[in-house]
């Protein structure tokens, strides 16, 4: 956003740097229980994200003053390989990662039938080993699927997407460069039943009429992503009734 | 190949017809009956329930549980029974005459009991007894851990399933509604009988198991295990 460039997002066919269309996104493929030791796990790729998420609890809070009397934590911590980006980034929590923890545990609370289990934790690590834009909403869709296969009860499973501006023109699902050199990027998720908003921000500029096509682009869009969650938990339990021991 | 159960995802709308919705369900809402849980759905004759895939122990009144020692007090035990919550036992609690302060003669730090839940608070803080027929400490044998959830499946229908497996493999079986499983026998019969379990719990999403567990027990035994 904002840095101003030369670069060609579409070309004279309308086709973007990748060659997708505006409606179109990019190849999404996610594994579960890719972790032996955590209760839950799934690994997602969405274009060039790579992206490993494990899920711990419910378990007693600590530090003890986090416990809270009526209901579960969700502690999530999302955070960038050194290696994750182009230019080593410096490990550890910055402010970005912090906000988008923060984010995510609040999208997932909505899910989560926190109420059930009061005073314990449910920690979610989300780790960004390969960063390719869209990762908050990548790290967080796979987050659903780890916390559904750790048999966390959840009102629905979490979904997102994002959307953009890029020449003018409202695009789905933002490549890097479409990220660094486009007008605007949304974000969002809903619950992918009742398709109530759980996470939406905003860079960059978009009018109200940008704003409701790009959210609509990003509903239709969670359909389908959807699917593809409910696929991934599945694939475990279909094949799992062959051989003995 | 065995037909799995339906499996649903945390949120689908369930159809309701005549019996009850009972365990791992929540109405939405527009009134209409889902899943929590990503699991399979099971049909009993009055209940509807969806059971998780996995999941960890939440304690119930009367549940019986097998647990470790993890801490001692002048007058009770802290124990381990894979629930996110304290649990206590009491000496009063026990079958042995004892005074404060030597309570770890009777019971020591790594060691197993058979309990049952006694009562819950308000902040699901439980305690734990073993004054009851059966209940005991757990001497000799081996601890195995399967999800809580499979625990039902594991013990079939009124015992079926584990007697099963203690009569094919011959060993003595203990199974706690947390999911640890105690197993007494020959080294070789104990590895049996884990297999076993194993394999129920890798299969417990699907029908007719206890039938190919028979199959698979007998065939084990022909194999001179």
């Amino acid at each position: 956003m904002g840095t101003e460039s030369n670069i060609k997002l579409l070309d004279e066919n309308g086709l973007r740097l990748d060659g997708r269309n505006e409606m179109e996104l990019r190849p999404i493929k996610i594994e579960t229980n890719v972790l032996e030791r955590a209760d839950g796990s799934a690994f997602i790729e969405w274009g060039g994200n790579k992206i490993i998420v494990s899920v711990y609890g419910p378990r007693e809070a600590y530090p003890k003053h986090t416990q809270d009397i009526d209901k579960a934590v969700i502690k999530a911590r999302y955070n960038m390989a050194a290696f994750s980006v182009d230019e080593r980034k410096r490990p550890g929590p910055d402010r970005r990662s912090v906000e988008i923890s923060k984010v995510i545990s609040e999208a997932l609370s909505s899910a989560v039938m926190v109420e059930q289990f009061p005073r314990t934790q449910v920690d979610v690590f989300i780790e960004v080993i390969q960063a390719d834009a869209g990762t908050r909403i990548a790290g967080l869709t796979a987050a659903s699927v780890a916390l559904a296969a750790a048999g966390i009860p959840m009102r629905d499973m979490v979904v997102g997407c994002t959307a953009g501006k890029i020449e003018g023109k409202i695009v789905l699902d933002l490549s890097k460069e479409e990220d660094n050199f486009g007008q605007a990027d949304l974000p969002m998720a809903v619950l992918s039943r009742s398709g109530e908003v759980v996470l939406v921000q905003m860079d960059g500029d978009l009018s109200v009429e940008e704003f409701n096509q790009a959210a609509d682009m990003i509903l239709d869009a969670t359909k389908r992503i959807a699917q593809i969650q409910r696929d991934a938990l599945v694939a475990r339990y279909s094949v799992e009734t062959q051989g003995g021991e | 190949m065995a037909e799995t159960k339906q499996i649903v995802f945390p949120g689908e709308v369930i159809e309701i017809s005549e019996i009850k919705p009972r365990n791992g369900v929540y109405k939405n809402k527009e009134g209409k009956y889902c899943s929590q849980y990503f699991g399979t759905i099971q049909k009993g004759d009055d209940y509807i329930d969806v059971v998780p895939f996995t999941g960890h122990y939440f304690p119930r009144r009367g549940d019986k549980v097998i647990g470790k020692v993890i801490e001692i007090g002048p007058s009770m035990w802290t124990i381990d029974i894979n629930s996110p919550y304290l649990n206590l036992m009491h000496m009063n609690d026990t079958p042995w005459k004892m005074s404060s302060g030597d309570i770890k003669k009777y019971l020591g730090i790594g060691e197993y009991i058979y309990a049952k839940v006694m009562t819950l608070n308000e902040i699901k803080e439980s305690w734990l007894t073993i004054k009851d027929v059966g209940l005991r400490k757990l001497e000799g044998g081996h601890i195995i851990s399967v999800p809580a959830p499979k625990v039902p499946r594991i013990i079939g229908k009124g015992g079926s399933m584990v007697n099963l497996i203690k009569e094919h493999t011959d060993t003595r079986i203990v199974i706690g509604q947390n999911g640890l499983i105690w197993i007494e026998g020959t080294p070789e019969n104990i590895l049996r009988a884990t297999a076993a379990i194993k394999k129920i719990e890798r299969e417990a999403h699907t029908t007719g198991l206890t039938d190919r567990m028979t199959e698979y027990l007998k065939g084990d035994a022909k194999n001179g295990n």
